[in-house]
C-alpha cells in the first residue's frame, strides 16, 4: 500500500488523545494539513474517543476559517484497522486537498516578516 | 461558579489589532470550569492569534500565563514584574479579574477575552445555567430551594404567571417554569400549603439597583 | 353590599346584575379616533370597557392615556396595567394620575415577557409582581397611603381585577391561585377565554366548594372564533388554551363564508350555558379587531339593554 510522501503520520493509542492544541500547533509550526484518521464511529476501542476528535476537528476547522488559514485543512476520517488500502485512499485524497489549497499562507507570512 | 463563555475571536483581535505584544492571561477557577478561559483556552487562543497575525504578513509576540485566580491582589501582583514588557493584556477571565487588572495595572490596556454571564451550575459538561442572581436577600428557604428572581424570567414572586405551559416557561419551552419547579418541590416536600402565601414586595436596595455593593467583614478585617 | 369606589361595575355587580365587559387595544400611534370608533360601536352594550397595556410587548398608545379618551366620551373604563414595564413608583404614580381623571377600574397583570414584542432587547421591570400590584392599589385606596408609608391626598377610589386562567398549568394549584389572589385583595376576576365549558364548570365548582365566589366576582372570558383556522391555532399555538376538538370540527364542518358566523353563535350558547353556572357574575367579551360583533353578542345573550345604575 503507497500513499504520499510528504505525509508524516503521529501514531496516538486512540484520536480521543488528539487535542485542539496539537492541531492548531501543528498549523502554527507550518504544517499545509492535518487529518485526524480514527476508528469507525460506534466502533471506538475506547468507546467515544473519536467522537471527540470529531468535535475537536470541527472546533478546530471554525477556528483556522476565522483566522484566514482555512478549515478545509483540517478533516477528520474514520474506518476500521484492517483497511489499509482505505488509509492509503483518505491520504491521496487528503493530499489532493491540500496541494490545491497550496501552502499554509502563515509560511510565506513568516518570510516575509523575517 | 460564575459561568462565561469565549468572545469570538473576530472580536478580539479587533481590540488588539495594533498591538505588537500582547499577554493572554488566563485564570483557573470559574472560567477553567466553564472551558472558558482556563489554561487550555489560553493555549488555543494565543496558538490562532499568532497564526492570525503571520497571515496577515505580521510576527505579533504572544504570550500565554494563567493565575490561580484575578481576583485577588496576590495572584495578580505575579505579572509585576512583567507586565511592563506587553502593550496589552487579553485576560481570559471574568468580568471581576478584567476589570482588577485595569485597576492594578494603570496603564496597560486590559481587553476581555470572555462574555461573564451569570452564577450558575454545571448541569452536565458542555452545558451551564444560571441559578444566582446575587439579589443580597435570599429567599430560598420560603420556595423550597428554588430562586424566582434567577429562574423567572419575570422574577414573580408569586407565581405562576398565565404563560406557564406544561412546566415550561412562555419565552422558551425549553426552559422550566420556575414556579412549576417551586410547586412541585413544595408538594414533595408536603408543604404546598405554603404556596398559598403571599410573598410581600421585595425590598430591591440590597440588588444592583441599590447601587455597586461592598461587604465589610470586620471580625476579618486586618 | 356596601360600595367602596365610584365604579360604575362594581355597582352592577353589587346590585347582582350580571355584568359585560369589553376590551379594546390602543393603536400603534397616536390618533385617538381609533379607540373613539371602536369605544363607540359597543359602548352601549357593555358596562365597562378594558384597555389593554402594551399587549404582547407590542409598544402602542399607552392604556391610561386611552382609558381617558374614553372617560372624555362619558364611558366607564378598566385601565389594564402591566407590572413589566414600571417600577414601584411610576406604577402609584400612574394609579395617581388615574385616579385624578376619576378612572375607577384596574386590572393587575404582569404582562407578556418583552421578547415576544418589538423591543425585545429592552430591560424589564418587574419590580412588584401582579399579587403585589393588587395589595398595593388596595393599600393606597384603603389606607390611603403611598407604599413607601406617606398619607396620599385624594387616595385612589378604584375596583381592583385581575385574570385568572382556569386551565393554565400548574393543575393543582388553579384553585389556590385564585384565592391567593383574593387574599391579596381582588375584586374581580376577568378569565382567559372559554372553549371547554365542561372544565370551566368543574373549575368553578371547587372556586364554589372554597366559598371564593363570594369573595370575588368572576367575568368568564368570551372570544368568538372567526374561522376554523382560528380555532385550530389557538388550540396548538396558544399556550394556556384549551379549545376541545368538537368545536374546532364544528367550525371545519361548516363552509368558510358561514364560519364567522358559527363562530358567532358558539359564542352566544357559551354564554347562555355560563349564566346558569354558580359563581358567573358575567361575561368579558374579546372580540380583538372584530369589535362590530360584540352588540350582536350580547343582544342574541339576552344581556341587552344593560342595566342602569347611578
Amino acid at each position: 500500500m503507497s500513499y504520499p510522501a510528504n505525509i508524516r503520520i503521529v501514531l496516538v493509542p486512540c484520536t480521543g488523545k488528539v487535542d485542539i492544541l496539537h492541531i492548531l500547533r501543528a498549523f502554527e509550526k507550518g504544517a499545509d494539513g492535518v487529518y485526524v484518521v480514527g476508528c469507525m464511529e460506534g466502533e471506538c476501542h475506547y468507546n467515544s474517543g473519536n467522537f471527540r476528535a470529531r468535535k475537536r476537528v470541527e472546533q478546530a476547522q471554525k477556528l483556522l476559517d476565522a483566522i484566514g488559514t482555512g478549515g478545509e485543512r483540517v478533516q477528520m476520517y474514520n474506518l476500521s484497522s484492517g483497511e489499509g488500502p482505505k488509509f492509503a485512499e483518505y491520504a491521496v485524497e487528503m493530499d489532493k486537498r491540500i496541494q490545491k489549497l497550496g501552502p499554509n499562507p502563515i509560511k510565506s507570512a513568516k518570510k516575509k516578516a523575517a | 461558579m460564575i459561568v462565561a463563555d469565549k468572545k469570538p475571536i473576530e472580536e478580539i483581535v479587533e481590540e488588539i489589532k495594533d498591538k505588537e505584544k500582547i499577554l493572554i492571561l488566563g485564570c483557573n477557577e470559574c472560567v477553567t470550569v466553564c472551558e472558558a478561559g482556563g489554561k487550555k483556552e489560553v493555549g488555543v487562543l494565543a496558538s490562532a492569534l499568532r497564526m492570525y497575525f503571520l497571515n496577515q504578513g505580521r510576527e505579533v509576540r504572544i504570550d500565554e500565563r494563567t493565575l490561580e485566580r484575578q481576583c485577588d491582589h496576590e495572584y495578580l501582583e505575579e505579572v509585576r514584574d512583567v507586565i511592563d514588557q506587553y502593550d496589552a493584556v487579553v485576560s481570559l477571565a471574568c468580568g471581576v479579574g478584567v476589570q482588577f487588572m485595569a485597576e492594578k495595572y494603570h496603564t496597560t490596556p486590559v481587553f476581555p477575552g470572555v462574555n461573564t454571564s451569570f452564577m450558575g451550575v454545571t448541569e452536565q459538561r458542555g452545558v451551564w445555567s444560571e441559578r444566582c442572581q446575587g439579589c443580597g436577600e435570599c429567599i430560598l428557604a420560603r420556595t423550597g430551594g428554588i430562586c424566582p428572581v434567577s429562574r423567572c424570567a419575570k422574577r414573580i414572586f408569586n407565581g405562576p404567571c398565565g404563560g406557564s405551559t406544561n412546566g415550561k416557561c412562555e419565552i422558551n419551552p425549553e426552559l422550566d417554569c420556575a414556579w412549576q419547579l417551586i410547586i412541585d418541590r413544595l408538594k414533595a416536600l408536603g408543604k404546598l400549603d405554603d404556596y398559598e402565601k403571599i410573598t410581600p414586595i421585595k425590598d430591591w436596595s440590597t440588588e444592583r439597583a441599590g447601587g455597586p455593593r461592598k461587604i465589610v467583614r470586620e471580625d476579618v478585617q486586618q | 353590599m356596601k360600595l367602596k369606589t365610584s365604579s360604575k361595575l362594581e355597582k352592577i355587580l353589587a346590585n347582582s346584575h350580571l355584568a359585560v365587559t369589553s376590551e379594546c387595544g390602543p393603536p400603534r400611534g397616536s390618533d385617538p379616533e381609533v379607540i373613539i370608533k371602536k369605544a363607540d360601536m359597543i359602548k352601549d352594550h357593555v358596562d365597562a370597557i378594558n384597555i389593554t397595556d402594551n399587549q404582547t410587548s407590542v409598544t402602542r398608545m399607552c392604556s391610561l392615556a386611552a382609558c381617558i379618551h374614553l372617560k372624555h366620551m362619558g364611558l366607564e373604563p378598566v385601565l389594564q396595567m402591566v407590572t413589566r414595564d414600571r417600577n414601584r413608583i411610576a406604577l402609584q404614580s400612574d394609579i395617581l394620575g388615574a385616579a385624578s381623571f376619576d378612572i375607577n377600574n384596574i386590572l393587575c397583570l404582569s404582562g407578556d415577557h418583552q421578547s415576544f414584542g418589538d423591543c425585545s432587547q429592552g430591560q424589564n421591570v418587574h419590580d412588584i409582581d401582579s399579587m403585589q400590584l393588587i395589595q398595593t392599589v388596595r393599600h393606597m385606596r384603603d389606607e390611603g397611603k403611598f407604599l413607601g408609608g406617606d398619607h396620599i391626598k385624594r387616595p385612589p377610589k378604584m375596583f381592583v381585577g385581575a385574570a385568572a386562567n382556569p386551565f393554565a398549568d400548574p393543575f393543582e394549584i388553579r384553585v389556590p391561585r385564585l384565592a391567593k389572589k383574593v387574599a391579596a385583595g381582588v375584586e374581580f376576576i376577568q378569565t382567559q377565554c372559554i372553549y371547554n365549558l365542561d372544565k370551566f364548570e368543574q373549575w368553578m365548582k371547587m372556586v364554589c366548594d372554597r366559598g371564593l365566589h363570594e369573595k370575588v366576582h368572576i367575568l368568564a372570558g368570551m372570544t368568538p372564533m372567526k374561522t376554523a383556522g382560528m380555532a385550530k391555532y389557538m388550540k396548538k399555538r396558544v399556550p394556556g388554551m384549551d379549545v376541545p376538538d368538537e368545536v374546532v370540527k364544528r367550525l371545519a364542518d361548516t363552509p368558510k363564508e358561514k364560519q364567522g358566523e358559527e363562530g358567532i353563535k358558539i359564542c352566544i350558547e357559551a354564554i347562555q350555558r355560563l349564566k346558569e353556572v354558580q359563581g358567573v357574575r358575567g361575561f368579558h367579551i374579546m372580540a380583538i379587531e372584530w369589535e362590530e360583533k360584540v352588540p350582536e353578542i350580547v343582544e342574541a345573550a339576552g344581556l341587552y339593554p344593560r342595566p342602569k345604575v347611578d
